[in-house]
Order: C-alpha cells, then sequence, then structure tokens
C-alpha cells in the first residue's frame, strides 16, 4: 500500500517538484560536479572461498528494497512482451535476478597445466560513467555524485533499455511492480528493473556494504577510485596477476585483481542470462561524447553558409 | 557553385531531412520501436539498437544547429528589412529553441562526472518529449493550413491596411 501511495504521490508532485528542481539545476548543469571521488571496491579474487556470506548478507540487508509484484499481471500488448517473474523464485542464488543482486561466478582455469579455481563475485561493476543511468530515457536511473547508480523502484517503468546499454546485462526486470501499473499497464512498461544499488543507504549512514562487512576472508575493500586503483596495481604486482574494471567501459568503480588471466577466465566460464561474462568492453557513452566537437562547429559553418550566400547576391546586384 | 535561391532549397531540405531523422532517433530513446514490431520492418532494425539512435540523434543535433545557424545568421542579414516571423514561425522557433536548450542539458549530463539533479533529467526528458509533439503538430497544422514562417512585411502591411480600412 505504502508502495502505491508514494507512486501516485510520485505522479501528482512530479511535476511541481520537477519545476523547482529544474530552476535550481538548470545553473548548475553546465558545471562539472564538485570533485567528490566515486567510490570504487577491489577485490582480490585469490581470497574468495565462494562461501556465500556476501550473498546471504546481500539478500538479508536489502530485502525491504525487492519487488512485491500484484498478481495477476496486467494483459500486456502485443503478445511479444515477455513477463519476467521472479517472485516465486526468490531463492535462487547461482544468477542475478530481481531477488538476487550478487552471486558467486566459480570458474575452473587451467594454467600451465595446472587447474586453478577462482570464484568471482558478480554484481553491478557500478561503471564511472554507467550507459544505464545516462541512456535511461526517463531518469529512473540515477548516479550519485560518489559513484552509485541505483534504478529508483518508484519511476522504474520496467522496459529493460539499461539492461540493454550495459555492456554487462546486469539489471533484471520484474514484471507486476511499479509506476506502470498506474499509467498504461498494458501498452506500456513493464515492471522494474533491479541491481546492486551498493548499499547507498548504508554508505550513507557511514556503514560498510553488507557483503564487504560480511566477508570472512575480506575479499573486498571499498575507498576512492584512485587509492583502490593504486592498491589493485600493488597486489597485481604481488601476486603476479591482472586487472579487469580499470579500463572497461571507460572505467569502473568494481576492480577484480586475479591471479589468473581474464581471457582464460571468460573461455572457462559458462555464461548465459543473469550470468555476465568478463569480456573485454570498450567505452560505451565515448563514441557519441566525442562528437561533440562537431556541435560547436556546425553553427560556425551555418553562419559561414549564410555569410556566403549574402556575398554571392551582392556579387549578382553590383 | 551555389546560387541563393538553390542555398534556400538546400537548406529546406536539409531541415525537414533532418528534423525527420532526430524525431525517429528520438522516440528510438524509448524501448517502443522493438516492442510494437517496427524495427521488425526490413531496414529499420537500427531503431531498437540504442547506441545506434543515440548517435544518430547526435548526428541529427549536429545538423539542426548547423541549419538554424544559417537561417538565423540569413534573417537577419538578408531578410530582416523585408521578411517578418510570422506567429507560426515565432512558435515554431521558440519550440526549437527549447528543444536545443534542453537537448544541451541532456548531452552534458552524459558525460563522465557530470551530475544533474533526478528531478531535472526528468524534467527535460518530459520537456523534450512535450516539445517534439509540439513541433510535430503544429508543423502538421502549418502544413494543412499553408502557415508559412515568414511572410513581406510589405505585404503584412497591406492586409493589415485592407483588413483595418
Ligand atoms: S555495470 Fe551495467 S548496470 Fe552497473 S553501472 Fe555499469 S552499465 Fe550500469
Ligand atoms: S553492495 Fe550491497 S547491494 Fe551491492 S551486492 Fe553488496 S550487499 Fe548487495
Ligand atoms: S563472503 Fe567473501 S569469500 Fe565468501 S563468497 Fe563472498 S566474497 Fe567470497
Amino acid at each position: 500500500m505504502s508502495e502505491m501511495i508514494s507512486r501516485r504521490a510520485f505522479l501528482k508532485g512530479s511535476a511541481a517538484a520537477a519545476c523547482t528542481v529544474a530552476a535550481s539545476g538548470l545553473t548548475a548543469a553546465a558545471a562539472p560536479a564538485p570533485s567528490e571521488p566515486q567510490l570504487c571496491t577491489l577485490l582480490d579474487l585469490s581470497k574468495c572461498t565462494a562461501c556465500e556470506e556476501c550473498v546471504d548478507a546481500c539478500k538479508e540487508a536489502n530485502a525491504d528494497k525487492y519487488p512485491q509484484p500484484e498478481k495477476p499481471f496486467p494483459q500486456m500488448y502485443p503478445a511479444r512482451v515477455p513477463v519476467a517473474d521472479w517472485s516465486e523464485k526468490q531463492g535462487i542464488q547461482d544468477r542475478l535476478t530481481p531477488y538476487n543482486w550478487l552471486y558467486i561466478q566459480t570458474v575452473d582455469v587451467e594454467v600451465d597445466g595446472e587447474e586453478i579455481e577462482v570464484n568471482i563475485p558478480r554484481r553491478c561493476m557500478h561503471c564511472v560513467n554507467p550507459p544505464c543511468v545516462k541512456l535511461c530515457p526517463w531518469g529512473a536511473a540515477r548516479q550519485f555524485k560518489n559513484g552509485i547508480s541505483r534504478i529508483d523502484s518508484d519511476i522504474c517503468l520496467g522496459g529493460s533499455k539499461c539492461k540493454a546499454v550495459c555492456p554487462w546485462h546486469i539489471p533484471e526486470r520484474q514484471t507486476g511492480v511499479g509506476l506502470y501499473l498506474d499509467i498504461l499497464p498494458s501498452l506500456a512498461g513493464n515492471g522494474v528493473m533491479y541491481k546492486c544499488d551498493r548499499c547507498y543507504n548504508r554508505i550513507a549512514q557511514g556503514e560498510l556494504p553488507a557483503c564487504i562487512e560480511a566477508c570472512p576472508e575480506d575479499v573486498q575493500q571499498i575507498g576512492p577510485r584512485n587509492e583502490m586503483i593504486e592498491k589493485a596495481h600493488i597486489l597485481a604486482k604481488e601476486i603476479d596477476g591482472y586487472i579487469y574494471g580499470e579500463t572497461e567501459n571507460g572505467g569502473t568503480n568494481t576492480i577484480y585483481v586475479s591471479p589468473v588471466p581474464f581471457d582464460a577466465i571468460n573461455k572457462a566460464s559458462e555464461y548465459g542470462k543473469g550470468r555476465p561474462p568478463l569480456k573485454p568492453a570498450a567505452d560505451s557513452m565515448a563514441s557519441a561524447n566525442n562528437i561533440i566537437t562537431a556541435m560547436a562547429i556546425a553553427p560556425i559553418a551555418g553562419v559561414a553558409f549564410a555569410a556566403g550566400k549574402l556575398f554571392k547576391q551582392t556579387q549578382k546586384d553590383t | 557553385m551555389t546560387t541563393p535561391a538553390k542555398a534556400d532549397s538546400v537548406s529546406r531540405y536539409l531541415y525537414l531531412f533532418t528534423v525527420f531523422f532526430l524525431v525517429l532517433s528520438g522516440f528510438g530513446q524509448m524501448p517502443i520501436f522493438k516492442r510494437y514490431y517496427i524495427a521488425d520492418i526490413p531496414g529499420l532494425g537500427w531503431l531498437a539498437k540504442f547506441y545506434i539512435t543515440h548517435y544518430i540523434h547526435y548526428l541529427g543535433a549536429i545538423l539542426l544547429l548547423g541549419v538554424c545557424a544559417y537561417y538565423i545568421t540569413d534573417y537577419f542579414m538578408f531578410n530582416f528589412k523585408n521578411k517578418k516571423l510570422t506567429f507560426s514561425g515565432y512558435f515554431k522557433t521558440a519550440v526549437i529553441a527549447g528543444l536545443t536548450v534542453s537537448g544541451f542539458l541532456l548531452i552534458i549530463k552524459n558525460f563522465a562526472d557530470y551530475h544533474l539533479p533526478g528531478g531535472l533529467i526528468i524534467f527535460l526528458d518530459l520537456c523534450h518529449l512535450i516539445l517534439v509533439m509540439l513541433l510535430l503538430g503544429f508543423g502538421l497544422y502549418s502544413l494543412i493550413a499553408k502557415k508559412r514562417w515568414t511572410v513581406n512585411r510589405q505585404d503584412k502591411i497591406k492586409n493589415d491596411s485592407q483588413n483595418n480600412g
């Protein structure tokens, strides 16, 4: 019920609130955020034993954020629109779901004739410039100044664009919940997308994310990005290891250090829906952002073209 | 050599071409073309590819900025004495200005380390959508009712005096 009220309140209040925020935000718009460092995690994969304490802790700490869908789901048109219902499978822990934002990927990798087991806690990478946030057509996905990206479940319409544009296809959908139910449930939207929000509420209170706090092996540490990268390089040197996440997708706030190369991990892993690979990932936002200079040149070209026309007309008249 | 008349016709077609692709790629920012089978039409599969529509939208914005700069310069350097913007011209200019400002802010936020308040992003997204609907609606009305962007100042004075007399 409270969720319904908050959605309706959002619908009524959004116009007024948006206008107020617009007025205050416009002035800030043209300047980058003050240099608050992005929070980054460093994961030493040589330590992870796949005990899944972190997975359980995540579920416990975030249970109140999980979807509570209303059933039966409204009929959606056209018939190809897929229903994503995980509410009867909340116990699944071996992949990402709306009820499981972290899972342990276990890979047996053969290096120089020796078989090594690598356990990789997988969840949202919290990209430095997250396409899930930047390309959300409706502003439901947000990035805080500390780098945490979060999908607002009161606003998300469940179109799954964030999943499509994420290099690792991390967010997962639950049908039958969210704002779309109050708009045109049959014709637009399809629920809400869910993913790790880096326990933003715990961090705001000065606490550690639940998965970090629960880990008996101290696999993860969290801190300003530059510090974590520095530590990652020291660690990689110490264990003669490999780094993933520093440059992928233009840089992420999840840095893995592994004793075996990531391309070997990739070849040995079984991937599929909800089980993302650790493949190379180019900067998704770069190609469009790189043509911004042309936006400054275009008006100059337009003015020159008009001036040329005037020049020719003057020549014709004299 | 491009003659002034040819330049006007080129810029008009460029404007229409640009607006067409901007609208198409703009609607492609929402996950609707796949859902509603439009991307299944041969040749339109790109409408469901978000990075492609995003890139095309940026290219469209670049062209639109160029065309707008051309029209503004041309109007003030060439036509200001003779021609006057109609109500329809003023309305469409204001809508395009709104689209440009909201689009500019949405582009800025796509850079790393640029954060706009969440409410402002929703406001800008909605503004951009409503303004493009207004432009499309008014553009269609202008086409049917034959409303032009500008009229000759002389014609306007003549019409006004006829109407008053
Ligand atoms: S990993 Fe995917 S979901 Fe997470 S911030 Fe990056 S783009 Fe978004
Ligand atoms: S940071 Fe929080 S939400 Fe994310 S995986 Fe860890 S416990 Fe779960
Ligand atoms: S709690 Fe630590 S050791 Fe256990 S699975 Fe999670 S990261 Fe690995």
